[in-house]
């Protein structure tokens, strides 16, 4: 178990007492870089944060995993192409595919973990700009029936930041075929496709719906004065990521809200 | 230094050197001069090994030494009240100064060049720009939380411009990107007089607790030296004496293998794994590898301890096998650090190096001998005392004079100049300049290059461009945070170097404090020409001046800083450059005021007086004219503004502040429009009347001392009245208008706010793509 040495101690929220024994896991290899936003979106969600090491192979006491964002290894070969080997990794590939469908979420190096992983089909490759891009970013919910959008409704538009130099999502028209005709786009880039990603695709799920992954960041958007803000600042009260925790908190803890 | 490929050597041991004082050596083209090689021998009692002489020639450069500038920086030393040392912890000559935020919270932040590395690989150089200021903070033991850049490159339409442009914004988003560090801001400025040699200064702000600080020294006979991180190469060899120190020309060849290569990722490592050695207290003194390598850590560790040190060279570990002792010793590889860790806590130490997979290897041991002995394979081929490599360069006087063209260019003002010809007057022409003010190079929206940048991680940033400045929390509990601002002005300084050096100090200082935040500390990065130019060397002289003069009048200490000389092409040197940066503090990020207005019916508010200075100022230099004098310096205005909106903040008593500065009011109206995309409406007759101007000078004229802010109705009266209470002229010049859409301003034809927008971002990509 690694320590994530903090600025501080995290918002001591006191956890809400109906989700805090939920226990969601927060992965670190040893180039990640968002996983202490990861922790804190959990904590303000009203759960437990748990930190994994990607060295552990036992995946522990958790109900749930969130692979966060960062260079996982370094990334000079292909973006998750190494950390799909960890130890750790095949510990919540089979949790994921087993009967219990342990709900898993990737964001950005998360997701691109997830497609190397083969949890989720397809792959990114290079924005079509070629450049990183840093960007509060509206996305449409499009199925809110995943362990991890319970809590939007389809159809609904928000807004979280997207940041990524390897953001574009590829696939075979056969595989986005399927993707579309099972209802597993998740998200939908809205107004603006930043990267090239095929049919504004933002974010999938596998076909049970336990498994997320998206290039946007939806732990940014979890506390007032520290997201996304219209035209390219930040400090905004948009806290429009939270539902993404507080969907797969509800569902751990039992039922429907 | 030889070059040979093999690892067969003739070792050259102080014992051979003291057997062949007449052996040739390269001390010229290591960058040394005739006087420094004699004064080296001198200190040894004979000639220099091959190592020894690369470890002085790297580390009596212009660069590690500060030889021409150490006898002008002592006045940051010395023109220190009691006021100014109240909070600082830990002042000039270690890594980075140390600034107390109450609370048992500490601040560590500096600001240091990579200039030259960045013209010849702009995507490495900046990249390693940000590596090297990072280690600078980690070694203090704080964790680093934010990075901010200053750029400074050549005409936006040289072709050119876009190498250096398009490399080192890459280098910094990849490097600082791949560490989790937001980046906050920083300066984007277009000058021909950077053609040939661009600045890249790179800042970067790291926070501890008071238990946590860390120093630069070797202490404790018998404890162990350690190196970690990367492995050492064949990169930078050379960088810090021959690159930094010598003004680029034609005649020499390629220098590109001087430039270091960065790895994000082993940084990224290092920065975590560093940590959780502080946290575990297993390391006693710790030093980063920058400029000048090995030869830097180990000198400055021993000669800052209370011993010497005795290191084995060949138990390095090497990238590269065939590297000669002298290049290992002068290796700048990056991703480096050297530790003083004590025998009972070297397991401990490896267990974490373990964790993180880093590599380390343990070179030997502190000694109370007082001399630094390096060895290879046991025999001596470095023994000196350290604070002769370290601390007793060479220090120059060098004669310094008021330049004979001074008087002329001070003299040649813009009003009524041929420059100055068809000045805009009427409402349509004032629409249009307006326009092409804030579409023009130094005045376009940064968003291109920020956007490349990633301010979100870390889930502290609480402000970051386009406002004034970058505000990250410290303490999740308590709110409690830093602002930070850098700026500078090249062509206020090359008017008059001490007031544009001091002018660059209040803007900055205002800049942290329109955000709301308590001014405390400062940082400097002084980027000049050849010092070895009189004329030169009396700008270093008066900015330095000037710059130690302003401190002591707005209560705030220099704790850090770099000095980079020598950035000129042939003769040419650049636009005197001294970027100043300032931290301030905020009890609650949450108070902290942003740049632009939003709430419809505010009242707006010009603080400050608007006198006819338009010389030096943006639009003449769109104008093509540099002349005259710079704005007026007002450090007491300053101080009396910067209470009025830090208090103004604290009490709630307004919603937005937009410091003016490059550009004036009409940049100011501007942009504090388009952050939110909210119009106003606005009259100046009030200012134009009082302070004797005309509505060209009140809108481009940047006098100092000067803010725009929103103030909600209700707190209309306790701001006036505050003002009023303090003698601080403000005026109010209009009231946001949510529905228009556009800017108002009497007298001057309507601008559509999406007509502005697009001519305010449209030009970087314009030119870059």
């Amino acid at each position: 178990m690694t320590e994530l040495p903090l600025i501080g101690e995290a918002v001591a929220v006191a956890a809400a007492p109906r989700l805090a024994g939920a226990r969601i896991g927060v992965v670190t290899f040893p180039g990640t870089l968002d996983d202490r936003d990861a922790a804190r979106a959990v904590r303000l969600a009203g759960g437990t944060a748990v930190e994994l090491w990607h060295g552990d192979s036992e995946l522990g006491d958790v109900d749930a995993v969130v692979i966060p964002g960062g260079f996982s290894y370094g990334d000079y070969l292909r973006a998750g192409a190494i950390a799909r080997f960890a130890p750790l990794m095949s510990k919540i590939i089979d949790a994921a595919n087993s009967d219990a469908k342990l709900p898993v979420l990737g964001i950005c190096n998360g997701f691109q973990i997830l497609t190397e992983s083969h949890l989720l089909p397809g792959s990114m490759i290079k924005n079509d700009h070629l450049k990183f891009l840093c960007r509060d970013q509206v996305l449409r919910v499009e199925n809110s029936n995943t362990a991890w959008t319970l809590d939007y409704q389809a159809g609904q538009e928000i807004t979280i930041p997207l940041k990524n130099q390897d953001g574009q999502y590829i696939a075979d028209e056969k595989t986005l075929d399927a993707l579309e005709a099972e209802g597993r786009v998740v998200f939908r880039y809205v107004g603006f496709n930043p990267n090239g990603s095929r049919r504004d695709i933002a974010g999938i799920s596998n076909a049970a719906g336990n498994v997320v992954g998206l290039m946007p960041h939806p732990e940014h958007a979890v506390e007032p004065g520290f997201g996304p803000e219209s035209l390219d600042g930040i400090g905004g009260s948009d806290t429009d990521g939270l539902g993404f925790f507080t969907s797969v908190l509800n569902k751990i803890v039992g039922g429907d809200k | 230094m030889t070059t040979e490929t093999t690892k067969k050597f003739n070792i050259d041991t102080v014992e051979h050197a003291a057997k062949t004082p007449d052996t040739e050596l390269p001390w010229a083209e290591l960058g040394l001069k005739q006087n420094e090689f004699d004064e080296i021998v001198k200190v040894l009692g004979r000639r220099p090994t091959g190592a020894e002489l690369a470890m002085y020639s790297v580390m009596w450069s212009e660069h590690c030494s500060y030889k021409s500038s150490k006898n002008h920086l002592r006045q940051f030393g010395q023109k220190v009240t009691e006021e100014m040392k109240k909070d600082m912890l830990v002042g000039i000559g270690e890594n980075a100064g140390v600034t107390n935020l109450g609370d048992g919270w500490a601040v560590t932040f500096k600001i240091e060049s990579h200039n030259s590395p960045s013209f010849v690989e702009p995507y490495q150089g900046a990249a390693t720009g940000i590596g090297g200021i990072v280690r600078d903070i980690i070694s203090m033991g704080a964790r680093p939380v934010a990075v901010m850049d200053p750029l400074r490159f050549g005409a936006i339409d040289h072709p050119d411009t876009a190498r250096v442009m398009h490399g080192a914004v890459a280098g910094i988003g990849g490097y600082g990107n791949s560490l989790g560090l937001p980046n906050i801001g920083g300066e984007m400025v277009f000058d021909s007089v950077y053609q040939g040699n661009p600045l890249v200064n790179a800042l970067a702000v790291g926070v501890m607790r008071h238990e946590d600080i860390r120093l630069a020294n070797a202490s404790g006979k018998g404890n162990k030296v350690v190196l970690f991180g990367a492995r050492t190469g064949g990169d930078g060899i050379g960088g810090a004496s021959v690159l930094a120190s010598e003004s680029f020309d034609d005649t020499k060849p390629s220098k590109r293998p001087a430039v270091q290569v960065g790895d994000p990722f082993a940084e990224k490592v290092l920065i975590e794994c560093c940590l959780e050695l502080f946290k575990g207290s297993l390391v006693e003194g710790i030093q980063d590898l920058g400029a000048a390598g090995i030869s830097c850590a180990t000198s400055e560790l021993a000669s800052n301890g209370d011993g010497g040190m005795q290191v084995e060279l060949t138990s390095v570990l090497l990238r590269d096998p065939t590297l000669t002792p002298g290049e290992i010793l002068m290796s700048e590889s990056q991703e480096r650090m050297m530790a003083v860790v004590t025998p009972e806590n070297v397991e401990a130490f490896e267990a974490v190096m373990d964790k993180w997979a880093v590599e380390y290897s343990w070179l030997g041991e502190v000694t109370d001998t007082g001399r630094l002995i390096i060895t290879w394979e046991g025999e001596v081929i470095v023994d000196v005392d350290p604070r002769t490599v370290a601390h007793d360069g060479p220090v120059y006087d060098r004669p310094f004079a008021r330049p004979e063209w001074q008087d002329a260019v001070q003299a040649d003002t813009f009003t009524g100049s041929v420059q100055d010809a068809g000045r805009p007057a009427a409402p349509a022409e004032l629409a249009a300049a307006v326009t092409e003010l804030v579409a023009s190079p130094n005045m376009c929206s940064k968003s291109w290059i920020t956007n490349q940048y990633d301010r979100y991680v870390g889930g502290n940033t609480s402000m970051a461009f386009p406002d004034d400045a970058g505000v990250v929390r410290v303490d999740e509990e308590s709110g409690l945070g830093v602002a930070l601002a850098t700026d500078a002005n090249g062509r206020y300084t090359y008017l008059d170097p001490y007031h544009g050096a001091q002018l660059a100090l209040a803007e900055a200082y205002r800049n942290v404090a329109t955000a709301g935040a308590i001014p405390m500390a400062v940082s400097d990065c002084l980027n000049f020409g050849s010092p070895e130019d009189p004329d030169v060397m009396w700008q270093l002289a008066e900015a330095i001046r000037g710059l130690s003069d302003a401190c002591m009048v707005l209560g705030i200490p220099v704790t850090g800083g770099n000095v980079s000389l020598y950035n000129q092409t042939g003769t040419t040197p650049i636009h005197p450059s001294p970027v100043v940066a300032v931290l301030g503090k905020l009890d609650d990020v949450a108070r902290r005021t942003p740049s632009g207005w939003r709430e419809d019916g505010q009242a707006i508010y010009l603080l400050g007086t608007t006198g006819a200075e338009l010389d030096g100022s943006e639009w003449a230099n769109m104008r093509g004219h540099l002349g005259g004098q710079p704005p007026k310096v007002d450090l007491e205005a300053e101080r009396a503004l910067g209470e009025i909106l830090i208090n103004a903040s604290r009490d709630g008593m307004i919603d937005s502040a937009h410091d003016l500065s490059e550009g004036g009011l009409a940049a100011a109206l501007v942009e504090s429009s388009l952050r939110y995309g909210v119009g106003a409406r606005i009259a100046l007759q009030d200012v134009m009347d009082r302070d004797g101007v005309d509505l060209f000078t009140a809108l481009f004229s940047e006098s100092q001392g000067r803010a725009v802010v929103g103030v909600p109705r209700s707190e209309e009266v306790r701001f006036t009245d505050m003002c009023t209470a303090r003698g601080f002229a403000h005026t109010r010049i209009g009231v946001v208008d949510a529905a228009s859409g556009k800017l108002e301003i009497n007298g001057v034809e309507g601008l559509s706010l999406d007509a502005l927008r697009e001519a305010h971002e449209g030009t970087l990509p314009k030119y870059f793509g």
